[in-house]
């Protein structure tokens, strides 16, 4: 990846779109410090990316949900808990993800998407400032997106920054702010309006067309 | 180190078992059900005691290096180590729990194994607690270098791959087929660097003589210095960062 160079701002919601395998995750990980970047630099709340200091201040779940299948809800949720010195909000971020009736099920019985939501609840355990989602919405119902959605912005409302990841555009809308990527480089930053109104298109699939299509004629 | 995160690590890896009841059982009762066919193998009680100790610190360092292996490579594999990494956890704490949780088992499979082979007629000299300790030192060795062999696997396949290559070779050097002190010069040296060689030794000090000496002292601290140096190598090969 190269001439990526971006800041985010605090309480925001930062949408990161682009295409399958454009660098969307790769980037994630170099913010949480789990990516080791060969040139450049990342500040993250002030550290270099990374920093110990920040492992409890920077929440992360991967695409794939990370979490033990062969533990219950609640028994993920407490061990992990320990490892964040975060003990006493296993309760919170069950209800917080809507869990809390199936924290006694076995995690690999659960459907894909509830798998999903464990390891969402594991990336706010210790009300982390930063939280970096890599496509956490992935194979939800339109119900639950929504309520995921209405839960990120209560988040970022209560100053929690977020940096979350989708390759579908209608999410984009959600965002305070979007970066475009393409071919492991950064297209634009923008709110969802400013783009929108700088490429004249009524919606933000067209709009990341238009932006790409300009790319391949300059 | 963190003494709690090293406890809550332990009680996860044990928690897994507990919802795996087959994979407790075919640990515990595997190493015993060997024992007995042994024992009718060669249908001599005094043959069996011949060979049954170096096996009794045999099987759990062989079963504890599938288990640890495949265990670690799935945590690996899963991405939760690596959401581990990212936490305040250190890598010790992990791999400390691993070794707590998986030589409790091991005390329990070795329990086992020595009574039914007291009750096979097994004639043991020593005292029954100095063998039960090297069992369980053979049990973190295993542990400790599944965990090691797990970081140069990348598939549950090439994690087994890896059971004859390290475990094997220890197996036939270690004096349970052919005295050490006969064999062609080379494979002595080679198994002089062998740890299972001296927990053999030390077993077999405990079924022939009433006391340990010092050669069992240090044939003790041999398999235990080894264990404590494959748990640092293992803990060397977990990064934080990802090339």
């Amino acid at each position: 990846m190269r001439g990526l160079d971006f800041g985010t701002a605090a309480g925001q919601i930062t949408g990161l779109l682009g295409p399958s395998g454009c660098g969307k995750t790769t980037l994630m990980r170099a913010v949480v410090g789990t990516q080791a970047i060969t040139s450049g630099s990342i500040s993250v709340l002030g550290r270099p990316a990374g920093h110990p200091a920040l492992r409890t201040e920077v929440g992360y779940a991967s695409q794939s949900a990370s979490v033990y299948d062969d533990l219950t809800v609640a028994e993920n949720l407490r061990y992990f808990a320990v490892a964040l010195r975060a003990g006493a909000d296993v309760q919170r971020v069950m209800e917080q993800v809507e869990l809390t009736d199936y924290s006694a099920r076995l995690t690999g019985s659960l459907s894909g998407g509830q798998r999903s939501r464990v390891s969402l609840a594991i990336a706010m355990l210790g009300t982390p400032r930063l939280l970096v989602l890599d496509e956490p919405t992935v194979g939800l119902d339109p119900v639950l997106r929504e309520e995921l959605w209405s839960l990120f912005h209560d988040l970022s409302a209560a100053g929690v920054t977020l940096l979350i990841s989708s390759h579908v555009m209608e999410e984009a809308g959600r965002c305070d702010e979007l970066l475009l990527m393409r071919d492991g480089r950064l297209l634009t930053q923008d709110t969802p309006d400013a783009l929108k109104k700088r490429t004249g298109t009524d919606t933000l699939d067209d709009a990341f067309l238009r932006l790409v299509s300009d790319e391949e004629a300059a | 180190m963190n003494p709690a995160m090293t406890l809550a690590t332990a009680r996860r890896v044990l928690l897994q078992l507990r919802h795996d009841p087959r994979t407790v059982a075919l640990m515990v009762a595997v190493p015993s059900l060997l024992m007995v066919l042994l024992r009718y193998v060669f249908d001599s009680a005094a043959v069996f005691s011949r060979l049954a100790p170096a096996l009794l610190g045999f099987f759990p360092f062989l079963l504890m290096f599938l288990v640890t292996s495949i265990t670690t490579l799935r945590e690996r594999t899963s991405g939760t180590l690596e959401r581990l990494m990212t936490t305040p956890m250190a890598k010790l704490d992990l791999l400390a729990g691993y070794a707590l949780a998986f030589s409790l088992v091991s005390v329990v499979q070795v329990a086992a194994a020595v009574t039914v082979s007291l009750w096979l007629g097994l004639d043991l000299a020593g005292s029954v607690w100095w063998l039960l300790l090297v069992g369980a030192l053979d049990a973190l060795l295993g542990v400790a270098l599944g965990l090691l062999a797990s970081a140069f696997a990348r598939t549950e396949f090439q994690a087994v791959q890896f059971m004859p290559v390290v475990v094997l070779p220890q197996l036939l050097l270690c004096g349970l087929f052919h005295p050490r002190a006969e064999m062609a010069t080379v494979l002595r040296w080679a198994s002089d660097v062998m740890p299972l060689s001296y927990a053999v030794s030390a077993l077999q000090r405990v079924a022939a003589s009433p006391t340990i000496g010092t050669t069992y002292l240090r044939d003790v601290a041999v398999v235990g210095c080894c264990a404590v140096l494959a748990l640092a190598l293992a803990a060397a090969t977990l990064r934080r960062t990802q090339k």
